[in-house]
């Protein structure tokens, strides 16, 4: 590493040994959208099974393997990694570094992601087939019922969560020690504010994920009883533990996609971010109710009177921090100038449909409602609105806004805009019903229906099949402008952005900011 | 409620025609006009209080968003502002929601009490998840409990397609739970397998059933009628078939069912005691099988989720090791112990039927005497 100077080595090494933050920011997102279309493909299995009721194309074992895999790829292979390539492309060059603090740990915690979903993937080929516990794997049906592929599973789950940890002390290490002189924590851009909290989230509830997939392992292997009542011990103790890594989980996909729409709005309003300070205040105040609300996850459990009123309190309480971000953004738009290129269609589409994701959960929060709604498709419509309409549109809009700067080549707009309006037909096609389906009583996760709910499942596949067609529409947009679109050459593509990684070239060279910037009087944000 | 249902009904007006698509909760009252459950009435009470008031936030919110896109484009020629900061705004829209939450936890704190109040039931049922059906018991205090099994009643045929689908489709069992009108009943319930949940919709109860655990859960169901509802914890492959129904009667029907399933275990316990015909043994057999056995092994013993019954070791084997599999089910699997489940008789009149069913022909008859006698070891 003694030039400085040295470009990208040629071939796979390049891309093996690579400790340059812009092409692991690359691969990561390369890879998580591969496992977007896989877990997409197993998403449009189910809805192609649900087109009809009746057992029509898989048999009831399947299609659990199918729902468990879709939501465990989403999650863990889609959402998650492609914020963390997101994270290592920009925030370097939003804090003016010239790379990230760890640069070979990084790499580390990129390669070993590839395998950890290959052997997920297998075990759809092993004897017994792949997991069909559900995504929140609860025990004993994940340990004593659980078919022999398991342990494959959760040797995975402890590779992606050594992955975050690393991916997380990398941001928290860059963060926090490589900004460029003069800029202080409250100049920081958003997304990187997002980012830094989103990483101790990381930090501190995937060792406890660990730590339960550690005792399913003890379980079924060594003949320990954690989970068993039989030998004593606790199955409601496992969704404890779940929970309490499950819902912060649920803001470490969230967070960075507020940081995101918290760098797009301004941009396309031509105006700074209204409340920037409140911004951070209530992202802190999210991240810390996170901790202390899982158990809305179990209202149906049998908790005591007690415990029921303090996390129906709780959760209630997540609605004021979300509600203040939602008014500062819509009062960021209030008076700007504001024009509608794709990354902003795709950021107004996550306001309205994530506030609408917001409001149902408030609905989900009022604890003797949820004995109604728990594990209908009223959950799976909740969390779709602010897991698709939340954090996948919000990482669409980044990637249609930064792109641009990262290639030096512009996308198609309209085919861009036509993107935005068939995914956000279609993925409203296929999720509003599903409230209905789940106030009329039907349960989430079942491979079969009765005939009440023929109607509106229907509706929702072919809303699905429309949503998932879509998505080969962004990818064609993509590759062709990677491959042949329009030279950009200017630093500022969008006249309205702000912000450092505006001020370097297009496309930036291999390292950036070798020598810091200075930051002028002008706030970052 | 007649809003939301106007609102979605010209929303989706090509599939209004069809009257059984629901949109909405269960409001708790019968098409009658009768309150089915005062707890169901009052959720859907809540539930419609804190929609209304997200539909007032919402209008507000994306009101201002709309006329800002309408008024505030570049297009227009506006010069945007540089206002960035207030903070008596971000006082207030902290606070104000506040104040909101606070008044909708009011009341959901105290349905919430009801939801607990278990105490001076007049009746207590102990359900019992298993791997994929329900069993009802209703303790007694004499110790006279009637216990049953509710499977699915819907054909294989009309699953896969090959039969017309019925009005029940799915939410239909072989033996519903019976409980009297205008009585509280206690649910107990627990699960012998996985995790299960306990759900109706139009009676308002939903309680996980978690092995080694026992909830609790109450309804006092004032119209008479039927009740369906299913499974709504994912347990395993047929998760989705296994149903609950609830029939809600007279006292008077409530007394005469009691007194008829008296009678039918005691008939079932004389049976017992006697020589069954081959033929006798066989049909019930085929009645006990299609029930618990084929979910796992197939209409024609071909096998599944379990192994194949056709032609296999144990089923052509030697009687004891055939029976004790069904009686004490094999460990580490997900084959139950059925001799739990099962009286004397229907053991021996499934073991009869899977040792000549589907080719496998071995000539066996298996008595109930012989079930006893193997049970005593």
């Amino acid at each position: 590493m003694g030039d400085h100077h040295h470009g990208p080595a040629k071939g796979l090494s390049r891309w093996l040994y690579t400790t340059n933050h812009k092409d692991i920011g690359t691969m990561y997102l390369w890879f998580s959208f591969a496992m977007f279309l896989l877990g997409g493909a197993f998403a449009m299995i189910i809805r192609a099974e649900l087109f009809q009721p009746g057992m029509q194309l898989v048999e009831p074992g399947f299609f659990n393997q199918m729902t468990t895999l879709h939501g465990l790829i989403m999650v863990f292979g889609a959402i998650m990694p492609s914020f963390v390539g997101l994270a290592n492309w920009l925030i370097p060059m939003m804090i003016g570094a010239p790379d990230m603090a760890l640069p070979r740990m990084n790499n580390w915690s990129f390669w070993i992601l590839p395998p950890a979903f290959l052997m997920l993937a297998s075990t759809l080929l092993m004897e017994g087939g792949a997991p069909a516990f559900g995504w929140t794997f609860y025990a004993p049906l994940s340990t004593t019922y659980a078919p022999p592929s398991v342990t494959f599973f959760i040797f995975a789950i402890h590779i992606l969560g050594v992955s975050s940890i690393m991916g997380s002390i990398n941001i928290i290490a860059t963060v926090m020690n490589m900004r460029a002189p003069g800029m202080s924590y409250m100049k920081m851009p958003l997304f990187v504010w997002t980012w830094l909290i989103t990483a101790f989230l990381l930090v501190a509830v995937m060792p406890v994920l660990a730590g339960a997939v550690t005792m399913m392992l003890m379980d079924i292997h060594f003949g320990t009883s954690f989970f068993s009542a039989a030998g004593g011990g606790d199955p409601v103790l496992f969704q404890h533990i779940f929970w309490f890594f499950g819902h912060p989980e649920v803001y470490i996909i969230i967070l960075p996609a507020f940081g995101v729409i918290s760098q797009i709005i301004p941009a396309f309003s031509r105006k700074p971010l209204f409340g920037y300070a409140s911004m951070v205040y209530a992202t802190a105040a999210i991240a810390f109710l996170s901790f202390i609300v899982w158990a809305h996850h179990m209202y149906t459990v049998g908790m005591p009177l007690a415990g029921e009123l303090f996390f129906m309190y709780a959760t209630m309480l997540i609605a004021v921090p979300t509600g203040v971000k939602v008014f500062n953004w819509v009062t960021t738009m209030w008076r700007g100038a504001m024009t509608f290129e794709t990354p902003m269609l795709f950021s107004i589409g996550f306001l309205v449909l994530f506030t609408i994701g917001g409001f149902t959960g408030l609905m989900l929060s009022i604890a003797p409602a949820d004995f109604q709604y728990h594990d209908t498709y009223f959950v799976v419509a909740h969390f779709h609105y602010v897991m698709v309409a939340g954090a996948v549109f919000s990482m669409t809009a980044a990637i249609y806004f930064w792109l641009p700067k990262w290639t030096g080549r512009m996308y198609n707009e309209t085919m861009g805009k036509v993107h935005f309006w068939v995914s956000f037909i279609g993925f409203n096609i296929t999720f509003f019903p599903q409230h209905f389906v789940g106030l009329a009583g039907m349960p989430r996760r079942i491979p079969d229906y009765a005939l009440q709910f023929a109607d509106f499942n229907m509706m929702s596949s072919i809303g699905a099949f429309i949503y998932g067609a879509s998505q080969l529409l962004f990818l064609y947009n993509v590759i062709a402008a990677i491959t042949s679109g329009k030279r950009v050459t200017d630093e500022k593509i969008w006249d309205g952005a702000e912000g450092l990684e505006w001020t370097l070239p297009s496309p930036p060279p291999y390292h950036t900011f070798e020598v810091p910037p200075t930051i002028e009087e002008q706030p970052a944000h | 409620m007649l809003n939301a249902r106007a609102l979605a009904a010209a929303a989706l007006t090509p599939l209004a025609a069809n009257a059984q698509n629901q949109i909405n909760m269960p409001t708790g009252v019968s098409d009658a006009g009768v309150v089915i459950t005062e707890l169901g009435a009052e959720i859907y009470g809540l539930h419609m209080l804190i929609f209304w008031i997200s539909v007032a936030i919402g209008v507000g919110v994306f009101g201002i968003m709309l006329y800002s896109i309408y008024a505030h484009r570049k297009s227009r020629g506006v010069k945007p502002s540089q206002f960035h900061e207030h903070t008596g705004v971000e006082i207030a829209w902290t606070v104000i929601p506040f104040f909101i939450l606070v008044a909708m936890a009011v009341p959901a704190t105290s349905t919430l009490l009801e939801v607990y109040d278990n105490d001076d039931a007049e009746l207590s049922i102990l359900v019992t998840g298993y791997q994929w059906k329900w069993k009802y018991e209703y303790l007694d205090a004499d110790g006279e409990n009637i216990s049953f099994f509710s499977n699915l009643a819907t054909s294989q045929e009309q699953i896969y397609n090959t039969d017309v689908k019925g009005e029940n489709y799915l939410l239909e069992v072989d033996q519903p739970l019976v409980i009297p009108v205008d009585t509280k009943v206690r649910f107990l319930i627990t699960a012998s397998d996985v995790i299960h949940s306990w759900w109706v919709p139009e009676i308002a109860v939903k309680r996980d059933a978690i092995p080694g655990f026992i909830n609790e859960a109450w309804t006092r169901v004032l119209a008479e009628g039927v009740y369906r509802g299913q499974c709504t914890e994912l347990c395993g492959s047929y998760h989705g078939f296994m149903p609950v129904e609830v029939h809600v009667v007279s006292q008077d029907e409530f007394d005469d069912w009691t007194a008829s399933k008296r009678g039918a275990a005691a008939a079932d316990a004389a049976l017992a005691a006697q020589e069954l015909s081959v033929d006798d043994l066989m049909a019930r057999g085929a009645d006990i099988y299609n029930a618990s056995c084929l979910a796992c092994h197939g209409a024609k013993g071909e096998g599944g989720l379990g192994n194949a019954i056709a032609g296999s070791a144990i089923a052509m084997g030697g009687v004891d090791s055939h029976l004790n599999v069904i009686v004490n089910g094999v460990a580490g699997t997900a084959m139950q112990a059925f001799g739990a489940q099962l009286s004397d008789v229907d053991v021996a009149a499934v073991t009869t039927y899977q040792r000549n069913a589907f080719g496998n022909n071995t000539g066996d008859v298996v008595q109930a005497s012989d079930v006893v006698s193997y049970k005593e070891g």
